[in-house]
């Protein structure tokens, strides 16, 4: 018998059903998977299998866990379920943990209110817990409070309250996605080590997750399941269209066609930028340049002062060092001050359209404004036209035009950001984790959007992003930023194939690859990234590089070349 | 729309109604004294239709002329702290800094004032007059939309699509005009028609202290205060004020939380 057996589950709001006839079967001990689009259906069932939908959800067909039949249970039975066999860890920490009790206080009243431990041994069992979770000084831990300790270690507390009752079933609902790459690979080495006996449910849209850590797969669309099967047949020949574009729409970090290099004239240049707020140092001596028709990568985790790079740049947050040099002329002082001519040509499209869009303008309006300033003499009529040549270009009929943000879904709203940077005809675009927002497929669309813009009208994209399949799949060549610094450039081919700096290396193994059959990785780097108010000395990637000798604690390391890649690493020669 | 909203209107508007033609269509005035009919309960007889007051004058006149009194004092209190605290709102939180810093250290100074003294101050300042009310109440009104602006338009400043705009060279006029204020009508108009209410019991808590509207001229509070001093004797002239202005009152505060239901629906869709 199956450990947790759902038939048929169907779940309606209204006359909106979300979930439509899903099955889903766990063995005792096993890890499956649960994958899809955002709106298909796969956090409702898991909520569904938790007893944790809200009452205005109309839930059909049947959760069987161990025999025991969890629809229309009595909210009693449900909590001690929940409570001592299955474990549940949500996306983002900060919200399931209670910020006005300390982390030990949180889990030992776990222990306590299920009579799972006597007072005198809690406080032991949650310390031995953190340990096990891989807290460094649990002993200290224990009396933090969660805004005390970084995403990652909170999303390792939030484990080990699952674990701590040592649950039948596990289950993680994007329990990596509010995490950088690198943290993201230890969460799931850990989830994988900490399992022993126990079953998981992964709930995840990232394919590259399921492929790496679950025997089972279920693949969901728009509410159905669509496919299912023992991971790596699935992947080997999926049985349905819809896992096929899933898989043909997942960016590949390990391999892909690198797009030729660029050998256009520079058209813009950055040298020796230093951003500073206070004390905070958090774009440290940057240079680099982009040619014409070129995209330029910059790539590194959160805090790596990618975003204030390109923010000082445009004159958006004040440069405290550095010159920035637009087509042989100076560009300085706050975005206000620069000449309209000047602002025209670099244009930034944001991460988050939501909020990117002015809720109360429409579409029409958010796309024509531009125009409103730089062309002032424009009629109606022209302006018009223009707006409808541009939405067109990025894929929007005219029927959009009278529309209002919230009503657009995320794909097409990000298509409207892009037609609002491009209606000015653009030298350079820049993209501030511009797809992060957006489901694989639609993803896929934009940034094959944006290589066409770039063939007809050679332009200069400089794209920032954490995600380095999706850089992989678009630039042509690489920054990679860590704590402010830039640790490595090079072209495309040269990255991927060849990385030379060990934090690129590390980023690169971290990345979930969506092949089940792939190598095993190396061990995942270690700890989290350091203090920008007071950063390690020497080399500030030394605490966590794996082959960091006495040196690289002393002397901070430049860019060096090395065979056509440049590179801020003293060891570099010895990869 | 929702339900609170078409009853609050419709109720408010009739009130209204009844203000403006009230004392039209009665063959009294709110001045006259009738000495056979002191006090005289309400009754369809002499069309006395809420009995007369212990002076002899028509109650349903003066009612009337007491609403309109009270409706004007709170709509006009209103709107001088809309114009006055969205500007001074929106002024501190767009520009920020220093400027931001020194317009609400103004601000807290004047929430520091005791109000009563304030308005003391002022009848002995200048003489009493009815323009004094809506100074007194606008001025002490506005600080709390100025305050709830300009938090507003802080957090709606850091928003990307200001900051977009700010890229591409749109003037700050326009930013302000296009991209923050219209984001701020929601919480503007749900917040005045919350302070509405708040201008009505200020000025009847004036009036009631003798502070406010001077007779022979009345306002609802002023009609309660004097309601208060026949209660056992003649009710009426204190039930008939004091349930419009709970009517008047309770209307405008479901007004107000229909409006900001409504505000929400629109961003839940």
């Amino acid at each position: 018998m199956s450990l947790l057996d759902v038939t048929g589950l169907t779940i309606r709001y209204g006359d909106n059903t979300v979930v439509d006839g899903v099955d889903i079967y766990v063995e005792q001990g096993e890890s499956v998977g649960l994958v899809g689009e955002s709106g298909s259906g796969k956090s409702q069932s898991a909520l569904a299998i938790l007893g944790l939908l809200p009452k205005q959800a109309r839930v059909s067909g049947s959760i069987e866990f161990d025999g025991q039949q969890i629809l229309g249970a009595e909210e009693a039975t449900l909590n001690t379920l929940r409570a001592r066999r299955m474990g549940i860890v949500f996306q983002d920490p900060m919200q399931a943990l209670n910020p006005y009790l300390r982390i030990g206080v949180q889990l030992k009243q776990i222990l306590l209110s299920h009579g799972l431990a006597e007072k005198a041994e809690a406080d032991a069992r949650v310390i031995e817990m953190l340990a096990k979770v891989g807290l460094p000084d649990p002993g200290r831990q224990f009396r933090s409070y969660p805004y005390q300790l970084s995403g990652g270690m909170r999303q390792r507390v939030m484990i080990a309250s699952a674990l701590i009752a040592e649950p039948d079933l596990l289950i993680a609902d994007e329990p990596t996605t509010a995490l950088d790459v690198t943290v993201q690979a230890q969460i799931l080495e850990l989830l994988e080590e900490l399992r022993d006996e126990t079953a998981l449910l992964l709930i995840t849209h990232d394919l590259g997750v399921v492929a790496g850590h679950c025997e089972h797969t279920i693949v969901f669309e728009r509410g159905r399941v669509v496919d299912a099967g023992p991971t790596t047949s699935l992947f080997a020949s999926p049985g349905h269209d819809h896992t096929r574009t899933l898989l043909a729409a997942a960016p590949r970090v390990d391999r892909g066609e690198a797009p030729e290099p660029v050998s256009g004239s520079t058209l813009l240049s950055v040298g020796n930028a230093t951003v500073s707020f206070k004390d905070l140092k958090a774009v440290s001596d940057v240079s680099f340049a982009v040619r014409r028709g070129e995209t330029i990568a910059v790539v590194g985790e959160s805090g790596s002062g990618k975003s204030t790079l390109v923010r000082a740049m445009l004159g958006l947050v004040p440069m405290t060092a550095g010159r920035v040099v637009y087509a042989g002329e100076l560009l300085t002082g706050a975005v206000e001050d620069r000449e309209l001519s000047k602002r025209r040509d670099l244009q930034l499209v944001f991460q988050d359209p939501a909020s990117a869009l002015n809720p109360q303008m429409r579409v029409q309006a958010i796309v024509e404004e531009p125009l409103l300033v730089h062309e002032r003499g424009a009629t109606r009529a022209e302006r018009w036209s223009r707006v409808v040549a541009v939405l067109e270009k990025v894929g929007l009929e005219e029927k959009y035009l009278r529309r209002f943000p919230h009503e657009l879904s995320g794909g097409q709203a990000q298509r409207v950001a892009i037609a609002r940077a491009l209606i000015l005809d653009p030298k350079v675009l820049i993209c501030d984790e511009a797809v992060a927002a957006l489901d694989g497929s639609v993803r896929e669309q934009v940034l094959e959007l944006l290589r066409n813009v770039q063939k007809e009208t050679g332009l200069s994209i400089i794209f920032i992003s954490h995600d380095l399949a999706v850089v992989r799949s678009i630039s042509h060549r690489v920054l990679v930023m860590y704590m402010g610094r830039l640790v490595e450039v090079a072209d495309n081919a040269k990255l991927f194939g060849a990385p030379k700096h060990p934090y690129t290396r590390a980023l690169l193994d971290s990345v979930p690859v969506p092949n089940p059959v792939v190598t095993p990785k190396r061990a995942p780097l270690r700890g989290e990234v350091g203090s920008l108010v007071n950063p390690p000395p020497g080399c500030v990637f030394h605490p966590r590089c794996p082959i960091a000798e006495a040196i690289c604690s002393n002397k901070e390391p430049t860019l060096v070349d090395h065979a056509g890649t440049r590179v801020a690493c003293h060891r570099a020669t010895a990869i | 729309m929702n339900r609170s909203i078409k009853v609050s209107v419709t109720l408010l508007l009739a009130v209204a109604m009844f203000a403006v033609a009230g004392p039209w269509l009665s063959p009294h005035d709110y001045l006259t004294t009738n000495f056979d009919r002191l006090l005289a309960s309400p009754s369809l007889f002499d069309l006395h239709l809420f009995g007369t007051d212990d002076l002899g004058r028509d109650l349903f006149v003066r009612t009337m002329l007491g609403v309109r009194v009270t409706l004007i004092v709170a709509i006009v209190a209103s709107l001088v702290s809309l114009v006055i605290g969205v500007t001074y709102g929106a002024i501190a939180g767009f520009v920020g800094g220093r400027v931001d810093a020194a317009m609400m250290r103004f601000v807290d100074t004047l929430y520091a004032l005791p109000f009563i003294f304030f308005v003391i101050l002022l009848m002995v300042a200048f003489e009493r007059n009815f323009f004094l009310i809506f100074v007194a109440i606008g001025a002490i009104n506005w600080l709390d939309m100025a305050r709830i602006v300009r938090g507003q338009t802080l957090s709606l400043r850091e928003r990307e699509f200001v900051e977009a705009a700010r890229l591409t060279g749109v003037s700050t006029l326009r930013i302000i005009f296009r991209h923050i204020a219209p984001n701020l009508i929601g919480i503007v108009v749900v917040y005045v028609t919350l302070t509405i209410p708040q201008a009505i019991l200020v000025e009847s808590f004036l009036s009631f202290l003798g502070l406010g509207v001077q007779e022979p001229q009345t306002s609802l509070g002023a009609l309660v205060n004097v309601g208060v001093a026949q209660m056992e004797g003649a009710p009426w002239m204190l039930l008939i004020p004091a349930a419009l202005l709970a009517l008047i009152l309770l209307c405008f505060n479901f007004l107000g939380d229909g409006l900001r239901d409504h505000f929400d629906a629109r961003h839940a869709e």
